[in-house]
């Protein structure tokens, strides 16, 4: 397991390296760049020349990728061509937000993913089926934007019961430590901010977790109903062993790979942000910061992003892949 | 093995009934945990965030949106005026060369870190934008200062309160220049101590402190009770993002904000009809046009940013046979119906353009007639003109909304509908925004979609911006018309060295009314700027450049 482990990570290196590669060709090839964003409408030739020497942006690509590289081997992610400020801190100040609502979404995506679809597979063909299955159709079927808005409408203006949008009541004073915000109030003893950053979830978590939820509770359903024709089942049931027992304590398990597999994959994707529900909710994530960069050619932005979301997506995939030891033992890496 | 399944199971369980517990008990805070405030905090929804808070080195008006509480110019703009008024000058003689202006500089006023406002303060805040030996010019770009300062040769102290500033020629522009953020003087003491990072802890004389800046979410600033004028009334401003137009309307209306930015046109009329808002709306300083190419770039080979003898014209890669015929140009004109443009996809809250700058600025031609919808003229002309059948051409339609264009699309579909009557088939090209730019600057285009906000309030921002022959440079063209007529750009050169006032307005007046009869654009629309709060905002004044000043508002 240990040197699956090791393995696995040493798989990184080739798969950031090609990844970048490609983004870095992608964007530069791209028509547009930076500093016209920068200028505006009113650069004159001279200040466009003088930047695009000052960033580098004069150098044959192949040069500009392997100083690119020669620097993020040393550490160092560049600096944002628009606001000057560090990748690093662009991509930090961002991130924290992204995995609370990511992490909150799931939560929600999963609790009602894999009840829902329990109870259908458990009851095929009854109208809890339909109606859960039906449901399921819709969330999928649901423009993220429209669902936004209208939970907005409804709790947030009619109800008056939950935040419109942000993290916080900026009212409220706050003290930020990691970044997260779940944790950073628990840690101060806030539990005015503790309350405000949770109900300030709620929303945008619905909104981004309908999507997976539905997924879940699909896939959910079929599994367990492939596990339910199974011959242990029957040789369970035969043996006198309660539904109950049948179900949570045989089915379940053995119904869950496929389920954690859709788990891990759309845990990944969340975590690379979550423009439109971002945009709705007037979330700092960092779905909003790629588009942002993407649109004004911000090359280091662009590239550092992509290159966290390469990682964060293989660290999911692995973790995901080592949790079906853990839930099937019969699966062996070594 | 059995046991440990059982175990796992209840841990499951129990994690389930945690995490049921924990939004069972968030649910149920939902009564309003905001506690009691007796400081009157504005929060005032942005539609982006700023990307820098260096008045200097920022070109977008989300980052001036909040420097403008933080730093102050010399001189600064009358209450809702694009005129001048001393500011941290208290007075200033301009030579008679018009070459030298000297400025008094006000005594007793502080910055934010407490160090003393002086003539050295006023040097630094310039000279680290043109002097490329200063020690602080490596951090920043100086966008505006090459378009809009090039002509300040220097910054010099006379005395600790008295400086100077030379110009390499006259310039009637430069005094509403100078209220621009652009110069805006910064603290050099925090400068020297923050170095590249001086202006993560902004650092001016203005109304406001600047506090945090939690990136992409908002921007506090709270009062400076030591401000000269007196402390503002409002204790803190807080600066939120809040990108999507809906989402920014909701927020005023459950009360979690007190003003917005950028209603959608769509809206106002429910947000006029909200007891609990008011919709604040004036004029904006802007105008928003179709251009037709005609065909005239050049190479600025020596970088002066004007068109020289030896620099000759060369078409532009966007020319168009017909748009170099002035009566197919005015045909066009004829051809569009600007006032129902106006009326449904600018959703009323605009006027009808008939010049290249808005009616209210120094220099506007009031005697021009506009060309009115007449689309059997428009046949008539395009007739004459040698094209009976009419032809296909491209128009560019600009992929994002700006002031000065709310909708786009809508509108580049609505005048394709109009060419198509006079038998003028149009193509919709779309590309995105930075390259749409550099494109269009590049006379790509047959014809183009775009607009202009006005800077600091003058005429020759608009007028020898977009109009005149020099800005014909291909690449970095402000005359995205490629319209080439020697004796408007002379107008224009004239009325920037011309001191009286009056003069000075008839030469723009002259200009405007060639370009009428050239007919290169189609002016379509000068956009309303409009501003929503809840009803308890007094005393906010909205400006016709667009800037928002929070030092005279007030909360009941």
């Amino acid at each position: 397991m240990k040197w699956y482990i090791i393995k696995r990570l040493l798989q990184i290196i080739p798969v950031i390296l090609g990844v970048t590669l490609i983004a870095f060709a992608l964007i530069h090839l791209a028509p547009g760049d930076p500093v016209r964003t920068m200028l505006g409408q009113h650069a004159t030739q001279q200040e466009i020349d003088e930047i695009r020497v000052k960033y580098g942006l004069d150098q044959p690509l192949y040069v500009q990728y392997f100083i690119w590289l020669d620097d993020v081997l040393h550490g160092d992610l560049g600096r944002s061509i628009l606001s000057h400020e560090q990748v690093t801190t662009e991509i930090g100040s961002r991130f924290p937000n992204t995995v609370e609502l990511a992490i909150a979404a799931m939560l929600f995506a999963i609790l009602i993913g894999v009840v829902a679809g329990i109870i259908s597979a458990t009851k095929q063909y009854s109208a809890a089926d339909y109606s859960v299955m039906g449901l399921a159709l819709f969330g999928i079927s649901m423009p993220v934007f429209w669902l936004g808005i209208m939970l907005m409408m409804i709790f947030g203006v009619f109800l008056g019961w939950l935040p419109i949008g942000g993290r916080i009541d900026l009212l409220i004073p706050f003290q930020r430590i990691t970044g997260f915000m779940v944790v950073d109030s628990i840690i101060t003893g806030n539990g005015a901010a503790l309350i405000s950053v949770l109900r300030h979830l709620i929303l945008p978590a619905i909104a981004l977790g309908t999507i997976p939820m539905a997924i879940i509770a699909r896939t959910t359903r079929s599994s367990m109903l492939e596990v339910l024709r199974q011959d242990f089942i029957r040789t369970e049931r035969a043996k006198g062993l309660s539904e109950r027992k049948v179900i949570y304590k045989h089915a379940i398990r053995n119904a869950m790979v496929p389920v954690v597999t859709v788990i891990g994959l759309n845990f990944g994707l969340l975590l690379s942000g979550a423009i439109l529900t971002e945009t709705v909710f007037s979330w700092p994530g960092v779905g909003r910061l790629v588009v942002d960069s993407v649109y004004a050619r911000d090359y280091p932005l662009v590239i550092g992003c992509i290159l966290v979301f390469a990682l964060v997506f293989v660290i999911v995939n692995l973790i995901t892949d080592l949790l079906y030891t853990y839930i099937d033992p019969r699966i062996h890496y070594d | 093995m059995g046991s440990v399944n059982a175990n796992n199971m209840k841990a499951g369980v129990l994690a389930i009934i945690i995490c049921g517990l924990l939004l069972t008990v968030t649910l149920s805070g939902c009564t309003n945990t905001t506690p009691p405030v007796t400081e009157k905090v504005l929060i005032f929804a942005c539609s982006g965030d700023a990307d820098k808070l260096d008045p200097a080195d920022v070109t977008d008006g989300e980052s001036t949106a909040r420097t403008d509480s933080i730093f102050e110019g010399l001189v600064e703009y009358k209450e809702g005026t694009a005129e001048i008024q001393p500011c941290l000058a208290t007075s200033w003689v301009t030579s008679t060369d018009g070459k030298n202006i000297t400025f008094t500089l006000r005594q007793g006023v502080k910055f934010h870190d407490n160090t003393t406002f002086n003539a050295d303060a006023v040097v630094f805040s310039f000279e680290r934008q043109y002097n490329t030996s200063h020690p602080y010019h490596q951090y920043g770009e100086w966008a505006y200062w090459g378009y809009m300062f090039s002509d300040i040769a220097k910054v010099e102290k006379i005395d600790d309160y008295t400086v100077k500033i030379v110009l390499s020629k006259p310039n009637a522009a430069i005094m509403t220049s100078l209220a621009m953020f652009t110069v805006a003087i910064v603290s050099p003491t925090n400068a020297a101590k923050y170095g590249a990072d001086a202006f993560k802890k902004p650092c001016g004389t203005g109304p406001f402190k600047f506090v945090e800046w939690v990136k992409d979410d908002h921007i506090t600033v709270v009062a400076n009770k030591d401000y000269w004028r007196g402390a503002p009334k409002l204790d803190k401003v807080i600066y939120r993002v809040i990108t999507d137009p809906s989402a920014r309307l909701l927020a005023v209306q459950a009360g979690e904000i007190q003003g917005m930015e950028f209603p959608d046109p769509a809206s106002l009329a429910s947000i006029e009809a909200n007891a609990d808002l008011k919709l604040l709306t004036k004029e904006g300083m802007n105008v928003g046009y179709l251009a037709m190419n005609n065909g005239y770039g050049y190479n600025d080979s020596n970088k002066n940013g004007m068109h020289d003898q030896n620099e000759p014209w060369v078409k532009t890669p966007g020319y168009f046979a017909p748009f170099t015929n002035r009566s197919v140009r005015q045909a066009v004109n004829y051809a569009i119906d600007k006032t129902s443009i106006v009326k449904n996809l600018y959703k009323g809250t605009a006027i009808v353009a008939k010049n290249g700058m808005p009616p209210f600025m120094l220099g506007y031609n009031n005697s021009v007639v506009d060309y009115p919808y007449n689309p059997v003229k428009a046949r008539e002309l395009l007739n004459e003109s040698g094209y009976p059948n009419g032809f296909n051409t491209t128009l560019w339609v600009m992929p994002v909304s700006r002031p000065y264009m709310f909708d786009p699309a809508k509108i580049g579909e609505a005048i394709q509908g109009y060419l198509e009557a006079v038998n003028i088939h149009v193509t919709i090209y779309q590309i995105d925004w930075s390259t749409y730019l550099a494109k269009t600057q590049a006379g790509e285009h047959p014809m183009c979609l775009l607009g202009w906000t006005g800077d600091n309030g003058d005429p020759d921002n608009f007028m020898n911006v977009l109009y005149g022959a020099n800005q014909c440079t291909l690449g970095t063209a402000g005359n995205v018309a490629f319209y080439n007529n020697t004796k408007v750009q002379d107008l224009l050169s004239a009325a920037l060295q011309t001191y009286n006032t009056s003069e000075r307005a008839q030469l723009y007046k002259d200009a405007q009314g060639i370009i009428h009869e050239d007919a290169p654009f189609v002016y379509l629309a000068h956009a309303n700027q409009d501003l929503v709060f809840t009803k308890n905002v007094q005393g906010f004044v909205l400006n016709p450049t667009g800037r928002y000043f929070f030092y005279p508002v007030d909360l009941t």
